[in-house]
This record gives structure tokens, sequence and C-alpha cells, in this order.
């Protein structure tokens, strides 16, 4: 809610006015300075995008492949050929395996601490759960490398075994950093943060919804369904859209977990494939000119891809901004 | 309940009056299930000779649904059925999300301790052959603090006005904009804020790789956090402090400086810190930016540097066992930094937290 304070009235009498001179001029700098922080964050958001494109113009200029439709990112050879096929493929992907995997088991952890633990269990759950969220990616990176990594390796044999006819399960022996690694990985990382926001807007639930579904004799599960769920529906889609953007951007719990190649795999358990931040993170330290300027290339479409994401995200919330939260 | 329709003739007679109560099953119910299903799943576990054990619970979980699920459906009906099934799965996503996030603080932990000690902590990489023990994470320490420290002196002032612009001033389009965009900002990815600071400083501008370029992109990172939540905080300031001040002939600017911030002064602070606390962690722009070093350099202004999280990222690069030891220690030394601002900036919170006028 918008604190409503009406701005001085401009009516005011001439003698108060002149007797408040320093009040006129600190107000003026003051409002300066705030509306130009504003501005100023206006203005970045532009410059990143305008800097971005102007390089990556100039790389796909040089690019002789197709930027749109080419697999592979030779970036050393002159000419140039690169593209942004398998990054598209593989960060898109793996951030819906993410989200199948984090946003159901999320919004059962928030509805677990919301409504179903114990409350001597509940509160150190969601205050762990908020301290999770604050770790940093490149631990899960290194926990995702050193230790995920060679754990899967069993459920990917059982999965070759039973799904393994649908070619997308198809697993053939060898460290399993692939795109679905990724996608666990960046599920766990997100499960915190999307669960924390979930839990916060399963809070604000009114008392009165849930008392008159368990007046009317609902199960524990029908009030959730009934009157928690639909409260919280935009909450958890904004929340999912958090995690998304988490997911999209993330560089080096990728780059740790996945080993890269330039090829769309029929399966998503083979190694390979690639997503637009670990492909800057890896080829970054060997690139000269030409070839950051392909990597920054990639950045934008990324930074688009976010764009869009995260507006989507605002534009759901908008249209239901009665159950935005904190102020209500 | 909706079955629960009342027998007058029952509640005429003194007889039992089957109609108003459910049958329910025992109390226990959920407890000997488990037990009988942790059995029966060991028994199958033997018996099919699966070697893992997480085999083994699974199936027991697996048991555990179905039967509480057709023992409910029998005695108590479809919808208390759902409802029990509806319990074990968020009970089974819970334990689920446990293991892993339980499993990363704890091999953390384990293997962190190995290596850190006072001497891991106060020494450098310089000259320490890297697949050999020894060596240490100062210097990464010390570029943490410098560009964490830079990027919080540009962002925290910059975020903060412009969260008192948008409450306090904030009206028609401009102001829209802005929120719009300090939304959109907020899901910027690190390595795209990092390619920007790359372009305009170290491309266009024709700079060198330093700590403070990487401190610029940690604060576009930053901004965004510290005006959300700095915002979130303004909104709890009671009308009625603004007001009073505001009827009392002080001009508006005062009234902002010395009344609003100082009310919400606890919150501001909480936010600022889990805004440092998340932007600790980020190796990706300094990866780009400031280069990474084995050395010490403590001009944030000249030259590379190193970071906590870039350390670990380039000990984990290297591949063998003592940089892998080395890897674990520092990512034990920044989930320690970071759990401690964390706790710091909650401690704040409650300890000042903002009255609000409800």
């Amino acid at each position: 809610m918008k604190t409503d304070i009406e701005p001085t009235s401009p009516t005011e009498p001439p003698a108060l006015a002149s007797s408040r001179g320093t009040g006129r001029i600190g107000d003026k700098v003051f409002l300066g300075l705030s509306r130009g922080s504003g501005i100023l964050l206006l203005v970045i958001m532009a410059a990143i995008a305008a800097f971005l494109t102007v390089r990556a113009v100039s790389a796909i200029s040089d690019d002789h492949g197709n930027f749109l439709t080419t697999f592979e990112w030779n970036t050393s050879s002159r000419p140039m050929v690169f593209g942004i096929a398998v990054l598209v493929y593989g960060t898109i992907v793996s951030s819906i395996i993410a989200m199948l995997i984090a946003v159901p088991v999320a919004v059962g952890i928030a509805l677990f601490i919301s409504h179903y633990a114990p409350r001597r269990l509940a509160t150190p759950v969601a205050y762990v759960i908020d301290l999770l969220a604050a770790v940093p990616s490149i631990v899960y990176g290194l926990w995702g490398a050193l230790f995920l990594v060679p754990h899967l390796t069993g459920l990917y044999k059982w999965l070759d075994d039973y799904l393994g006819w649908t070619k997308i399960f198809e697993y053939n022996d060898g460290t399993p950093r692939s795109l679905f690694t990724v996608g666990i990985l960046l599920a766990i990382m997100i499960i915190p943060i999307v669960t924390s926001v979930s839990r916060e807007v399963f809070r604000q639930v009114p008392q009165m919804h849930e008392e008159a579904a368990l007046a009317l004799g609902a199960t524990r599960w029908e009030v959730i369904r009934m009157s928690v769920l639909p409260f919280g529906r935009s909450g958890i889609i904004s929340a999912s859209m958090l995690g998304l953007g988490r997911a999209l951007g993330e560089t080096m719990a990728v780059a740790t977990v996945l080993s890269p190649n330039y090829l769309i795999n029929a399966s998503l358990l083979d190694p390979g494939g690639g997503t637009f931040a670990q492909n800057i993170a890896s080829h970054f330290k060997e690139a000269d000119g030409p070839a950051r300027d392909a990597l920054i290339a990639s950045g934008l479409v990324l930074f688009v891809i976010t764009l869009l994401v995260n507006g989507a995200a605002r534009l759901i919330i908008a249209r239901r901004k009665e159950y935005s939260g904190a102020a209500a | 309940m909706s079955n629960a329709v009342i027998d007058k003739s029952a509640v005429a007679g003194d007889a039992p009056r089957p109609g108003l109560k459910q049958p329910r099953l025992p109390k226990w119910t959920p407890i000997g299930l488990a037990l009988i299903s942790v059995g029966l799943g060991c028994g199958i576990g033997v018996a099919g000779d699966l070697s893992s054990k997480t085999q083994w619970g699974l199936i027991a979980a697996l048991l555990f649904v179905l039967i509480s699920f057709t023992l409910t459906t029998k005695v108590e009906g479809s919808r208390q059925a759902k409802d029990k099934l509806a319990t074990s799965l968020i009970w089974v996503c819970f334990l689920l999300a446990v293991i892993p996030l339980v499993s990363l603080i704890w091999e953390t932990v384990d293997r962190g301790r190995t290596v850190l000690d006072g001497y891991f902590l106060g020494h450098s990489m310089e000259g320490v052959q890297t697949i050999l023990p020894g060596g240490g994470v100062y210097h990464a320490i010390i570029g943490t603090l410098e560009q964490v420290g830079i990027a919080t002196a540009i962002a925290a002032p910059i975020g903060l006005l412009t969260a008192v612009y948008l409450v306090e001033y904030g009206r028609g389009k401009l102001a829209k904009a802005v929120t719009f965009f300090v939304d959109v900002m907020t899901g910027v990815p690190s390595i795209v804020a990092g390619l920007f600071i790359l372009t305009f400083w170290i491309i266009i501008l024709d700079f060198d790789y330093s700590g403070f370029a990487g401190a610029m992109a940690l604060a576009i990172l930053m901004m965004p956090i510290v005006v959300r939540s700095t915002e979130e905080m303004l909104k709890l300031v009671p009308n009625e402090l603004r007001e009073a001040s505001l009827a009392l002939g002080v001009p508006k600017w005062r009234t902002i400086l010395k009344v609003v911030l100082p009310t919400a002064i606890g919150g501001i602070i909480t936010g600022v810190m889990l805004a440092v606390a998340r932007i600790a962690g980020e190796s990706a722009p300094i990866m780009l930016l400031v280069f990474g070093a084995t050395g010490i350099n403590n001009n944030p202004f000249d030259g590379a540097q190193s970071s906590l999280p870039y350390y670990v990222y380039e000990q984990w690069q290297l591949g063998n066992d003592a940089s892998y030891n080395r890897a674990w220690a520092a990512a034990l030394v920044l989930i320690a930094f970071v759990m401690i601002l964390n706790l710091l900036a909650r401690g704040i919170a409650r300890w000042k937290a903002p009255k609000s006028g409800r």
C-alpha cells in the first residue's frame, strides 16, 4: 500500500513560505537526490542493454555461422563460427527440469512449515531454510561436482533400466555430468528460495478463510486446496519465477557439474550440452577481443530471456495485486 | 463431517449413535504402519537382493503411502484418505529436500575443517605448489571484504534514496517505471552484470582488471535488493508519525531524515546486510572483472585480486586432493561469513523492529 501524504498545499500564505526558505531548498535538494537515484537505476538498465547490444552487433556481423541455429562455438578460428542453438536448448531444458522438481517440492515444504509441522519443528525448519537460501551458489557447485555427481550414477542406471526405451532417459556409462544433473542441482539450489517466498504467502492467508472451510467440515487437505492454494497462487507463481530467474542465470554451479559439448543429445542423462552462463564462464579466460564480443552477444540473449521471464512474472502479480503481501 | 447426518431416532434414543461419529483409525496407526512398511521394505530389499539402501527406504516409503491410503479409504472414507495421502506426500517432500540440503552443509563442514586453521586464514597462495597441501585464503578474504565494501558503499546510498523516492515522493509515470525496473533488475543474472561492466569499463574505457570493476558489478546486483527491502520497511512506518512531524511545520526532507528513516533504521540495516550476504557469494562477475590472483593485493583499484567464491572455483578447477581440500575449507569460510551476516541481520531486525501502527 502506498502511504498517502498529501503534497503541501499550493495555496499557503506567502508570509509563512518566506520563513521556510531553508526547508524549501532542502526539500528540492533531497527530492533531486532521491529522484536522481531512481533515474540512475533506469539509466543503468538502459546502459546494460545498450552496451551489450553494441558489442553483440559487431560480434554477430563477424559470425560466419548463423547466430541462432549454428551448434558449434568456434571463436578461436578466423573467421569465427558460433551459434546459440545448443545454449538455448541447454538453458531451457535444465531450467525446466529444475522447475519441475523444485516447485512442487518447495510448495510442499512451505505447506509443511505453515500447516503440517508441529510448531516446535516448524520454526527452526523455517529458519534453516531461510539460511540455506543464502548459501552461495559456488558452494552448491562444489558440492554438486564432488558429492552429487558420483552419487547419481545409481539413479541414472535405474532410470536407464526402466525408462531407457524412451531415449530421453538412455544412459551410457560415464560420469553423469549431464543436463539432467544440472537440473537436479539447480532444483536443490532454488528450493530454499521458492520455499521461503511461498511460505511467506501462505502465512498471509486470512485465518477466516481457513476457519470457514474447517467449519464446513473440510479436512486439512481440503482447506489447503480450497482456501490456501487459491489465495497463494500468484505468490507461488512469483516465487517460481524468482527461482527460474536464478536457474536461468546460474553460472558457477552449472560450470562445475556439466561437461559441455556442442551437441544436442536426445538423452538427458548423457554428458554434454551447455548453458549461456556456463559457456561464458568456460570460454572467457582464453577469449581475445572478437571472441569476447561473441560471448557478450550470448550474454545479451540471456539478458533478454531473463527480462522476459521477470516481466511476465510482474504482469501476473500486478493482475492480482490484492495478494501482493507485506502491507496487506 | 459430511456424512454426519443426524439420525432422528438415534438422537431420541439412548443407544450408541452410529450416524454421528465416523469410524476412525486409532491414533497409533501411522506409527504402526510406518514400522510395518519399514519391515516390509527391508524384507523386500533382502529378498530381492537390492544392494542400495536408498532403494529399501524408497520401497518402504511407497508401501507406507499405499497401505495407509487403502486402509483409510476402507475405514474412514475417501475424503479422509485423500487427506492422509496429502499429509504423507508433504512429509515425503520435506524429507526429500532435507536430505541434500543437510548433506551439503555436512560435507562442507566435514571436509572443510580438515585444512581450516590459523595458517589457512593467514596465508595466501603465493608460491604454493597447487598439488601440494599448504597455502591459504588470506588474499581472497581481503579481496572479498574490499570488493563487497566498495559495492555496499555504492549501492546502499543509491538504493536507499531510490526507496525514499518511491515511498515518500513517488507518483506518476517515473515512479511506476522505477518500480517495474527495480523488479526486473532483481532478475539480472550476475554474469550479465559482469559482462556489462566488462564492456563499459574494461573494453570501452580501457581500464585494467581490478577489484573496483568487480565491485561495480556487485553494486548493480545489490541495488535492487536494497531498494526492495528498504521500501518494505519505509511502508511500515506509521503515517501518523509523518503527519505529526509535518503538522509541526517541519519540512518534508527533515521529516524523512529525522523521523521516517530513524524509525525504520533497523529494518533498513537488516536489508542491506542480507544484500551484502547475497553478493558476497557471487563468483561470476569476479571471474570476468577481477581475474583472480594468487598473491595478496591490498589495493582494490589496481590490478587483479581474488575473492572467496572465486577462490573456491579456482581450487576446484585444479582438480587434485590438496586443492579440493582448500576449496572445501574456503567454502566453509564463505558459508560462515554469510551465515554470520544473516544471523546478525536477523538479530538487528528483531531488536529494532518498527512498531507498526496496527
